[in-house]
């Protein structure tokens, strides 16, 4: 028990730095995957801004980030991250690949929320005459609300997920702690209290994010 | 109002299928115009033309004097604003409220946001549902829906009513109310509108004029009194018979006795007493084993299977007086040989 008092201001630490990373990621997935996302489905045939070409570029980028394993993509990064931060250490550093791998990740599931979509909805609104802007805003975006926080919370939990990861290339965060005593000091103690720390987080982000989907929906 | 000539629609580029197949069709300003066909005929692209949701491979679009193919993007939003359409699944925003399903249409138009609520009221009223303005659409039944979305359809003073099955996922009782308020809206509003359906009870309700859609084809059109009542091709037959034909059970028509005669009275005619006139004028009996009045567009259409019987010649006098005053007299059977033939 004291062992694991000692440890609070160290487990506090870790608690922010994870939560700065994955809400980084997070703002990123929101402002530029939930576009993409929208993009994606909007532009798919029969739809009223129909474009192939748009369509595949976009889901070409898409695959080709999502393709490369997490663990990899950190390493590929880092000069990136260097550029930009001039640092690679730290959770400002980690959350530079969070979101570069969030944004593809969160696109796709926006795109297959709003596929769910009754596509009659949408042609009802253009045949009212309503321009894409409008049908995006007041048709697409509300009916898929529940589907995107329910995707929001699966991303956000893969990036939890992801933040361990980047804890061990030094990006700090609770999974860097597991690593440092867990691993390297073999102090159980240590490591059972981020895993349930994780768990505990992890439990949390589902509840509030099923609350929140299960609020919006009207169906 | 409403112009297609010499439309076609082909889908594929290898294996074409031919959705619409050279139709060309007229609907007149204030008319209600229906389209019957079993589905795959081809008549839910070809409404769908009549709001450029679908654009035809050859032929031209008119619709209000305006060509829809040759508008851009932006004046093609425009010219669906006064094309309302209203679908079998109603197609209601499940995330929205009554109002603000209403309302959507009148943002799209761009109407400030002070008129929207007046407008919104008013629509609402129209369509019978003014109290269940902030209800969502799973807390209402199919017939509100319907109604929402025609209150949808009319948000920005349409010139042009589209009804894409509008009836057939509701119950005949409410199918009825919705078809009255359609023809209300035709009335009051002197909207023009277009209803396909597979139903003719639809047509036969509430269409001045109508056409029948075989594979792509158009194949009889014509006032829907025409259509009714003198049917030419087979598909249009077979329609008509589900509303006006009746089937007389076996057990009957064993126990006819003389000929069995079915006529059939347009217009003025269904009240008069024909009938009556020939059994006092000839020696013969007359029994009624069925009959109806059926008022399309509030003419009256009777269709009536009688058994005469009597001495064999003042049965042919009888039939042949009937023949002069009635439309359309047609003896099915000549009587006792019918059994064999059956």
């Amino acid at each position: 028990m004291d062992h694991i008092i000692k440890l609070l201001p160290e487990l506090n630490v870790a608690f922010f730095e994870t939560l700065i990373m994955v809400g980084i990621a997070l703002l990123f997935a929101i402002f530029i995957g939930l576009p993409l996302g929208v993009i994606l489905f909007i532009t798919d045939r029969g739809l009223f801004l129909e474009n192939k070409y748009v369509k595949q570029a976009v889901g070409i980028i898409i695959n080709l980030i999502r393709s490369v394993p997490f663990i990899i993509l950190l390493v590929f990064l880092l000069p990136v991250t260097s550029l930009l931060l001039g640092t690679t250490i730290g959770p400002m550093a980690a959350s530079v690949s969070l979101s570069v791998a969030a944004i593809p990740f969160y696109a796709r599931i926006v795109e297959s929320a709003a596929r769910e979509i009754d596509k009659g909805v949408i042609e009802a609104a253009v045949a009212a005459g309503a321009s894409p802007w409008m049908i995006i805003k007041h048709i697409v975006l509300p009916e898929a609300k529940p589907g995107l926080i329910t995707g929001l919370t699966i991303t956000a939990i893969s990036l939890i997920g992801y933040s361990a990861m980047a804890g061990t290339i030094g990006g700090g965060g609770i999974g860097d702690l597991a690593i440092r005593y867990g691993y390297y000091r073999y102090d159980d103690t240590v490591m059972f209290t981020t895993v349930i720390l994780l768990i505990v987080i992890v439990q949390l982000v589902q509840y509030f994010g099923d609350f929140i989907a299960k609020t919006v929906d009207k169906k | 109002m409403i112009e297609l000539r010499e439309i076609r629609k082909e889908y594929g580029k290898k294996d074409k299928i031919v959705a619409v197949d050279n139709v060309s069709l007229r609907v007149e300003k204030g008319e209600i115009y229906g389209i019957v066909g079993y589905s795959g005929a081809g008549k839910s692209t070809l409404l769908r033309f009549i709001n450029a949701l679908e654009r035809p491979t050859t032929g031209s679009v008119h619709v209000d004097g305006i060509d829809l193919l040759s508008l851009s993007n932006k004046e093609l939003r425009k010219a669906r604003q006064s094309i309302g359409m209203i679908f079998q699944g109603f197609y209601l925003v499940a995330s929205k409220t009554v109002y603000e399903n209403v309302a959507f249409a009148l943002l799209a138009a761009g109407v400030s946001k002070k008129h929207i609520g007046e407008k919104v009221d008013h629509l609402l009223s129209v369509v019978d549902l003014a109290d269940q303005k902030e209800k969502y659409p799973s807390q209402l039944s199919g017939g509100q829906k319907q109604r929402v979305s025609i209150a949808r359809a009319l948000a920005n003073d349409p010139k042009v009513l589209l009804c894409d099955e509008a009836t057939s996922a509701l119950d005949p009782n409410t199918t009825k109310s919705i078809l009255s308020l359609l023809k209300d809206i035709n009335q009051k509003l002197g909207i023009t509108i277009v209803i396909i359906t597979h139903e003719m009870e639809v047509v036969k309700e509430i269409c001045h004029r109508c056409a029948v859609m075989r594979e792509g084809k158009v194949v009889e059109s014509g006032t829907t009194f025409d259509i009714f009542s003198n049917p030419k091709d087979a598909l249009t037959k077979t329609f008509i018979q589900n509303v006006l034909e009746f089937h007389l059970p076996d057990s009957l028509i064993e126990h006819v006795q003389g000929k069995l005669v079915k006529l059939m009275f347009l217009r003025d005619l269904a009240t008069d007493s024909v009938v009556s006139d020939m059994l006092q004028r000839f020696k013969v009996k007359g029994n009624i084993l069925h009959g109806k009045v059926e008022y399309i567009q509030e003419t009256p259409l009777g269709v009536f299977i009688m058994d005469v019987s009597g001495e064999e010649s003042e049965v042919s006098r009888a039939i042949a007086y009937l023949e002069k005053r009635v439309n359309n007299v047609e003896v099915i059977n000549d009587g006792p040989h019918y059994q064999a033939l059956a």
